[in-house]
């Protein structure tokens, strides 16, 4: 069995079945990940939750009353092991306008030093890449996207900070991501976005999904300003 | 719109239905009650939906102002709930009149009590549920607990047989309640896995093999366990994944977290057991200060339990 389509499936309590691929991010694996996701929730199986991709894993939220455990089993190992489909939503390209640095990315400083570059190459290196969205998590909106260039991808910090605005840009790792709230993290800061990740008053509330690729492009306060709470175009 | 005015607030008063599902896979928390069964319970006995919004009361309850008449219940932890000068029997209907106060005394057992209100709460749906969850401000009035002065929306109860004078209806004896209140300490049964592989073989049984307390940072997202450390064989985390309700994930400290309502939708930790799905709602019954010990128990344990409790929420439906 090759790498990407080797599998397993693990109970977690009575009811959520989670298929697991090879430990990994890779990005095959997680499309595989994210069309299976799809697959089982086209199939509507009675007394399923939610369904729930991430980097490598599809878990299965169901109803142990009304859910039949045995074909929910049988059906999740038919969906992983099937050829990978292709995905029924064809996956946006969003392009993301960043104020880098000052008071919107204190830790620009830090990763020049840890890079041995300027701030400016550092707002290059991290405008260059385009970067998948592997899952969404930890709040509403926050996208797990990578894979950051290694010059930058400095480890998270030691001690969290207590609250990070809303729109801020942070790195950790090879991940990068957007803040959609105000919410305590240990990322890197780099800059923030006018743009709202999440806003549950939109009639689609967020801005980027898996499978989604994503580019940062660097603008000026005054643009900033300008396009505060908008939302970006997609392609 | 007919409404409920909260004249005091209680400790951490929220809106919850069943919860936000369908969305965790944009990092949206399902949230819902912390004790799924008592909230089914009070619906049922105030003749609401099993998705009706109810009030979850913490530790210390709210004072409630009613506008019109209303069918209420109270299940879920034991307090003395006064209404106006009348002391009522929890777990039981009663009827308000326009002006009526429904007041929280002493709490005598558990943490959680949950206020069911024929029609149910009609605050704003968002993504699919009015459930409360505070830490990214969504649902309920505003994301956010409850406060003096909030005025909560009714649904209609329209077409309902008026029920006056309302018949009398003896309260739920403590035997047709599927399991009993902690008082201070839970027996909580679980399943290993599904990552139990990177402890070293003796933690599943360290886990099992005395209480653990409950810190006092715990809330709705979790509960942070303190007792016998669970000691790693592969001393790494995991690649963020999905984190149920029940899972006990575990820091490189090897102390336990109990993950609960308000939990992320992913997390790194590595997990080595989940309290089963029957359990959970004995858990939301615990506070700072209280214990809990783990056993383990087999998946048909598990669905038997909760089919003893779905069996006493429908005959708890039935009497209605």
């Amino acid at each position: 069995m090759d790498v990407v389509n080797a599998f397993r499936i693990v109970a977690v309590g009575d009811s959520t079945l989670v298929i697991e691929f090879e430990e990994r991010i890779d990005t095959a694996i997680n499309a595989r990940a994210i069309a299976v996701a799809e697959t089982l929730r086209a199939e509507s199986v009675a007394g399923i939750r939610d369904v729930v991709p991430t980097y490598r894993s599809v878990a299965v939220y169901f109803d142990p009353l009304v859910t039949d455990y045995d074909a929910l089993m049988r059906r999740m190992a038919e969906a992983a092991a099937r050829p990978a489909a292709s995905s029924a939503r064809a996956p946006s390209l969003v392009r993301v306008p960043v104020c880098y640095g000052a008071e919107f990315g204190p830790d620009l400083p830090e990763i020049a030093r840890f890079a041995s570059a300027s701030e400016a190459d550092v707002v290059d290196i991290h405008t260059r890449g385009t970067y998948r969205v592997f899952m969404l998590g930890f709040m509403p909106g926050f996208a797990y996207m990578g894979l950051v260039d290694s010059r930058i991808a400095m480890p998270r910090r030691e001690t969290p900070r207590v609250r990070v605005p809303r729109g801020s840009v942070c790195v950790a790792g090879v991940q990068t991501s957007v803040h959609p709230v105000d919410a305590p993290s240990g990322w890197h800061l780099i800059g923030r976005t006018p743009v709202r990740p999440f806003d549950p008053a939109r009639s689609d509330p967020f801005l980027l999904k898996p499978a989604d690729e994503v580019q940062f492009y660097a603008i000026d306060r005054g643009e900033f300003a300008r396009l505060d709470g908008t939302h970006p175009a997609t392609s | 719109m007919p409404s409920v005015r909260i004249a005091k607030p209680g400790l951490l008063t929220t809106v919850q239905d069943r919860g936000r599902w369908g969305f965790q896979s944009f990092g949206v928390s399902v949230s819902g009650p912390m004790d799924a069964y008592s909230h089914r319970l009070a619906n049922a006995i105030a003749g609401n939906g099993n998705d009706a919004a109810a009030l979850e009361v913490t530790m210390t309850g709210p004072e409630l102002e009613f506008e019109d008449a209303r069918t209420v219940a109270v299940a879920g932890a034991l307090f003395e709930v006064w209404i106006d000068d009348r002391l009522i029997a929890m777990r039981s209907a009663v009827e308000v009149v326009p002006g009526s106060i429904l007041r929280f005394g002493r709490r005598l057992r558990g943490a959680r009590a949950y206020v069911a209100i024929s029609g149910g709460i009609t605050t704003p749906v968002q993504l699919g549920s009015r459930a409360t969850h505070v830490p990214s401000g969504m649902g309920g009035l505003g994301g956010r607990a409850l406060k003096a002065g909030d005025r909560l929306p009714l649904g209609s109860v329209a077409g309902a047989t008026p029920r006056s004078p309302a018949p009398h209806r003896p309260p739920l004896a403590p035997s047709q309640q599927a399991w009993a209140l902690p008082d201070g300490h839970a027996i909580l049964r679980v399943l290993p896995g599904p990552q139990a592989d990177r402890f070293v073989p003796a933690a599943f049984d360290v886990l099992q093999s005395s209480p653990y307390s409950i810190a006092g940072d715990s809330n709705r997202m979790g509960y942070r366990l303190i007792g016998p450390p669970l000691e790693f064989a592969i001393r790494s985390d995991v690649i963020s994944d999905a984190t149920p309700a029940g899972v006990l994930q575990v820091p490189a400290a090897g102390q336990p977290i109990l993950l609960l309502a308000d939990r992320q939708t992913t997390g790194g930790y590595p997990k080595i057991a989940a309290v089963i799905s029957a359990d959970i709602c004995v858990a939301g019954q615990l506070a700072p200060g209280d214990s809990v010990s783990f056993v383990a128990c087999s998946q048909r344990d598990a669905l038997a339990a909760l089919i003893a409790q779905e069996r006493s929420l429908m005959a708890a439906s039935a009497r209605r």
